[in-house]
């Protein structure tokens, strides 16, 4: 895991305090409202429905267990015991009182932790796949790549006013765990013929109310010029990105006005000139990222093996860890989904029984996932009925993994205050309705994702089902929504046609689930059986 | 109008900044005003004799005027870049590392304020149109 130096540390400590003269200054009425907005969200700071929320950066979704521990005290120090794990694999507090955020901000410092750039027209954290130094297929850790642009992004003094948010995922693999291609920058690291890792850059992906899907701009961009051709993308953005209209203002909508081909045109043009400058950091600098990286001791635990004789250990084990790069490992998925409860909650309790499970289980180790849940990426298969009993003691062994309970939700009206429907109550009883029913069993993967508003947090438009809240003429309505994913074989998803209310929804939910069943052919996904039938069956059974 | 904040030894210009277009019309100007819609770019054959560019900032939000200045900065321009008009305190460091030497803010700046946001930051992560030595060259000097 990456590691601080006096740099690094210097640099978070300095924005602690700057973040708390720039609260004094509030505070005492010398910055107005407006010109502490944007200062208070490049901190992370959010002024919700009932009081101010505070996103939390885990870079790449990467934590250790002491950043866990100190996560679950400032749960019980400055919010109510609680915390909510986001699609961009962060941590949100829901009830933060603006005059403690500079004690919480320095709470973090102390771990090495912060909240720079977690929110505002900014680059935002860097997201990379959950399972990256774990993953049995990847080519390499997609994380030093991460941790470089995130150095670069941070207080980077051209971008900071840009037209709207920018956000960045990393991966290296060909399986896309990090909805890479729905980000407005997606970098994929890549080997080319001759043996030498690259970057292939995709540029212009996005969720919200005009959902895209990014495309490749570059298939190579060598890795001592990555730093350099991530500027030049940004500074095309900077300076052309609308901002007459901040629903147009992503960079999804500038490389859809200009084309692909033009957009591209531009940024190499700015390329070839930033080449010149003197932007790009050493190629020592990513080895020395590098080494933070390397694999923790494995031990050899070939002939481990897994008593499969407790039959709900066994269907855990089926459902919530998936293959190891390295013989006798897996990585566990930690479901932060139990039926009924709030999808991404966890209470400080249950974040320090994650850390401690971390650090006897996982080489001191977790990941956040974008779909909510926590990963321990290096577990020995001979320790796993251990760490599930206590998981299932503390509430944290539903085995549920990209089954339709694994449901990803935003805050919706409950919190947040763009939302035009809630979001939680909806996700809540469809889990119910099919834990209830024992169907999801017979479902196998389905990916279900719910937002409650047009701006997309909870990627419904990347659901294989996705639902979004809207208002209609004072009242919550839900639309459905089938066939997206985020994943490698990325689509978004079509509506099926008017929407429903709060239980017609989950009804609805269920009738697609038994057109599925009733059209599979082997082995076939929700989301391959859609493909292939398409729309018209679902419509007909949901409206016909 | 609040007083501007200056960063360099020589002889302000004395005249007022033209508009770009006026600015490519005329030989004889030597300050222009950069519009944030304006192509900075577009200066670059005559920085020769461009002793003041301004460039106008009507809502600090609109950050296209850090790209314009570290673009004339890139190009080889040594004279005044003066950033005009919603010029917030918070913002001065980023302003100067991407190659602004004066500010007229349209709104007086606490003295202490500046010191404090020029003194803040002892580190940078990256290189820009300032001499400041970033973090990573620090790291494998």
């Amino acid at each position: 895991m990456y590691k601080y130096d006096q740099y690094d540390q210097a640099m978070v400590d300095t924005r602690v305090e700057e973040f708390r003269d720039q609260t004094r200054r509030r505070l005492e009425g010398k910055l107005t409202e407006a010109q502490f907005t944007p200062l208070r969200l490049k901190n992370g700071l959010y002024l919700q429905l009932h009081a101010y929320m505070l996103r939390v950066a885990i870079p790449y979704g990467t934590l250790d267990s002491r950043q866990m521990h100190a996560l679950a005290d400032i749960a019980d120090t400055y919010d109510r015991g609680y915390g909510h794990f986001t699609t961009r694999q962060n941590i949100q507090y829901n009830w933060i009182k603006l005059e403690e955020a500079p004690d919480l901000l320095a709470d973090l410092a102390k771990v090495e932790m912060h909240a720079i750039q977690t929110s505002g027209n900014c680059i935002r954290n860097i997201s990379s796949d959950h399972f990256a130094g774990a993953a049995a297929d990847e080519l390499v850790d997609p994380r030093p790549y991460a941790e470089l642009l995130r150095q670069w992004s941070s207080f980077h003094p051209e971008f900071n006013a840009l037209p709207r948010k920018f956000k960045i995922a990393v991966i290296a693999s060909e399986t896309d765990r990090a909805a890479m291609r729905l980000h407005d920058i997606g970098i994929n690291i890549v080997k080319n013929e001759a043996g030498e890792l690259g970057a292939a850059f995709y540029v212009g992906g996005g969720m919200g109310r005009t959902p895209m899907i990014a495309p490749c701009i570059n298939p190579f961009v060598p890795l001592d010029q990555l730093v350099t051709y991530a500027e030049a993308c940004l500074r095309v953005y900077n300076r052309y990105g609308r901002r007459d209209n901040k629903y147009k203002a992503r960079i999804k909508i500038l490389v859809h006005e200009l084309g692909a081909e033009e957009y591209t045109r531009q940024v190499e043009e700015e390329f070839a000139h930033l080449l010149g400058q003197g932007v790009e950091p050493p190629l020592a600098e990513l080895e020395r990222i590098r080494t933070y990286f390397e694999d923790p001791a494995f031990q050899d635990a070939s002939n481990d093996t897994i008593d499969r004789s407790d039959p709900d250990f066994a269907l855990w084990v089926d459902r919530n860890t998936v293959p190891h790069k390295r013989e006798g490992y897996v990585s566990a998925v930690i479901s932060l989904k139990p039926v009924g409860g709030i999808p991404g909650d966890a209470t400080a309790r249950q974040m320090h029984v994650m850390a401690e499970l971390a650090k006897s289980y996982s080489f001191d180790e977790l990941r956040v996932m974008h779909t909510q849940n926590i990963v321990l990426p290096h577990v020995r298969k001979a320790t796993l009925y251990t760490l599930w009993q206590t998981l299932e003691a503390e509430g944290l062994g539903s085995p549920n993994l990209d089954m339709i309970e694994d449901i990803i939700a935003c805050p919706g009206l409950d919190y947040c205050s763009l939302a035009n429907a809630r979001s939680i109550p909806v996700a809540q009883k469809i889990a119910e309705r099919f834990a209830s029913t024992g169907k999801t069993d017979a479902l196998g993967q389905l990916k279900l994702k719910i937002s409650g508003c047009i701006n997309a947090c909870g990627h419904h438009h990347a659901g294989h089902i996705g639902i979004l809240g809207v208002d209609r003429k004072g009242v919550e309505n839900y639309q459905l929504l089938l066939g997206g994913s985020e994943a490698e074989d990325v689509s978004l998803a079509k509506i099926t046609g008017p929407g429903f209310d709060e239980n017609g929804i989950v009804d609805a939910v269920e009738t697609v689930t038994d057109v599925y069943t009733r059209e599979r052919q082997d082995g076939e996904r929700f989301l391959d059986t859609y493909r292939r039938i398409g729309m018209d069956p679902f419509k007909e059974a949901l409206y016909g | 109008m609040a007083e501007t904040l200056r960063y360099r030894d020589d002889e302000p210009v004395d005249h007022p900044a033209v508009t770009v277009d006026s600015f490519l019309d005329q030989s004889n100007a030597t300050a222009v005003r950069i519009e944030p819609g304006d192509d900075a770019r577009d200066l670059i054959p005559h920085l020769e004799r461009l002793a003041l560019v301004e460039v106008n900032f009507p809502a600090f939000g609109d950050g296209r005027g850090y790209s314009s200045a570290r673009v004339l900065r890139e190009a080889g321009y040594e004279g005044e870049l003066r950033a005009v008009g919603d010029v917030l305190v918070d913002y001065l460091a980023y302003m100067r590392r991407c190659g602004f030497d004066a500010f007229e803010p349209d709104q007086q700046f606490d003295r202490d304020d500046v010191e404090a946001a020029f003194e803040r930051w002892p580190e940078v992560y990256q290189a820009a149109a300032d001499e400041r030595t970033p973090i990573w060259a620090k790291r494998h000097a």
